[in-house]
């Protein structure tokens, strides 16, 4: 009776079962990239807009504070964009007959608002409030990076649930002085875990039983 | 679910004309909490006249909110000294008037309400940005700017100086505005 399997058997053997495992690897990977990568979170991308507008040149190189624009981040659970007013409070009279800035005066002349795309769109099942947040310590930057440093705004992280369920179950080691909320540039320190505890006493931040119940951010 | 049927802040609208969402108070009515009686204190003027005083009490905490408001609103073209140079002055906005200029030392401390609210000359209201009890706070801040130029001798209270609201935190931040005006003006 001749042999069943040849000796090249092995190896195909072998071979297979690496291709199998390479082939769910590679699914696994395929639907991780595409999950979490920015083709789906859009994270680094920034949307065109009506306005160029880059926060770079406002916040860097003008020493403009966020809360200048953003009038309501303290008080409202929306952070405010800032009216055609605003702009116009300085653009009535610097790049005021520029191209880039036509539609504001558009906008000012008309009465129609401009019609900037949301950089940060929540679902609408989630319940958020940058007040509550400002005020117990939590830096514009925590969530918003190095936003002196977009030429063109677009978010640094995904805004998914297991990146807030994050911060909500371990706070301290991201909260900071509210001296140093809107300080862009703020580093942690090395004893970062001891301070935020301690501010977290201080500021009554709730704990993480109750900072990751459900109704906290779905009500 | 991600997107409901309802309106997020400033979202669009094809249901009104003018493309909004947000409707504007109609006219003839006050919304709850917003009649404001108090001429002086919403107006800083008491019968067409720019009062002399405040119609607010003034803590030592209500100074230092008026130190971080100033540095909010108002120091982009007033400078955080208020000299009028400030960072969007160096860029070509019309420079505003020294606060050290007599007719702005002897102005009733109404002028400057009415001029946060009203704006003047180049100058847009902030009354949208800045809430009237903040307006007040920041005017009594550029009195005691003016009093620290101009004060009499003596009126600094020396146990206190270490923690006066016009001293405390500037020099760091003047020494990084200071380089961010270098970097910008090169």
């Amino acid at each position: 009776m001749p042999q069943l399997f040849r000796p090249a058997s092995n190896t195909i053997a072998k071979g297979s079962i690496a291709v199998v495992v390479l082939l769910l690897g590679g699914t696994l990977a395929v639907g991780y990239i595409t999950d979490r990568g920015s083709w789906m979170t859009f994270v680094q991308v920034a949307p065109e807009q009506p306005i160029p507008f880059s926060h770079k040149h406002h916040v860097k190189d003008d020493g403009i504070d966020c809360r200048y624009c953003h009038t309501s981040v303290e008080t409202s659970h929306y952070a405010g964009l800032p009216p055609t007013e605003t702009c116009m409070t300085c653009h009535s009279q610097i790049w005021a007959n520029a191209t880039l800035t036509q539609p504001i005066r558009d906008s000012w002349a008309t009465g129609r608002s401009i019609d900037w795309t949301r950089v940060h769109d929540l679902p609408d099942f989630v319940y958020f409030d940058h007040s509550i947040h400002v005020n117990k310590g939590i830096g514009c930057s925590t969530c918003h990076g190095h936003v002196d440093e977009m030429p063109l705004t677009y978010r640094v992280n995904t805004l998914y649930m297991n990146w807030c369920v994050n911060c909500h179950r371990e706070p301290y080691k991201y909260i900071r002085p509210r001296s140093e909320v809107f300080n862009i540039d703020y580093e942690y320190p090395a004893n970062q875990e001891v301070l935020g505890r301690r501010l977290m006493a201080e500021y009554k931040v709730k704990d993480a039983r109750t900072l990751t119940d459900c109704f906290t951010c779905h009500r | 679910m991600h997107n409901q049927p309802r309106y997020k802040p400033y979202a669009a609208s094809n249901f009104f004309e003018d493309g909004r969402s947000e409707r504007p108070t109609i006219e003839d009515t006050v919304a709850r909490g917003q009649l404001h009686l108090d001429e002086a204190r919403y107006t800083g003027k008491l019968n067409g006249k720019d009062v002399d005083y405040f119609p607010i009490q003034i803590t030592r905490a209500d100074l230092a909110r008026g130190q971080e408001r100033f540095n909010i609103y108002c120091s982009p073209c007033h400078g955080r000294l208020g000299d009028g140079r400030g960072m969007v002055v160096l860029r070509g906005l019309r420079q505003p008037p020294s606060y050290y200029d007599e007719r702005l030392v002897t102005a009733p401390i109404g002028h400057f309400f009415d001029v946060m609210t009203n704006g003047f000359g180049a100058m847009f209201s902030y009354a949208s940005r800045v809430p009237v009890d903040d307006r007040w706070r920041i005017a009594a801040y550029i009195r005691a700017l003016q009093l620290s130029q101009n004060g009499p001798a003596g009126i600094a209270n020396t146990s206190e100086t270490t923690t006066s609201p016009s001293q405390a935190q500037r020099p760091p931040v003047r020494e990084k505005m200071g380089q961010r005006m270098g970097g910008g003006l090169k």
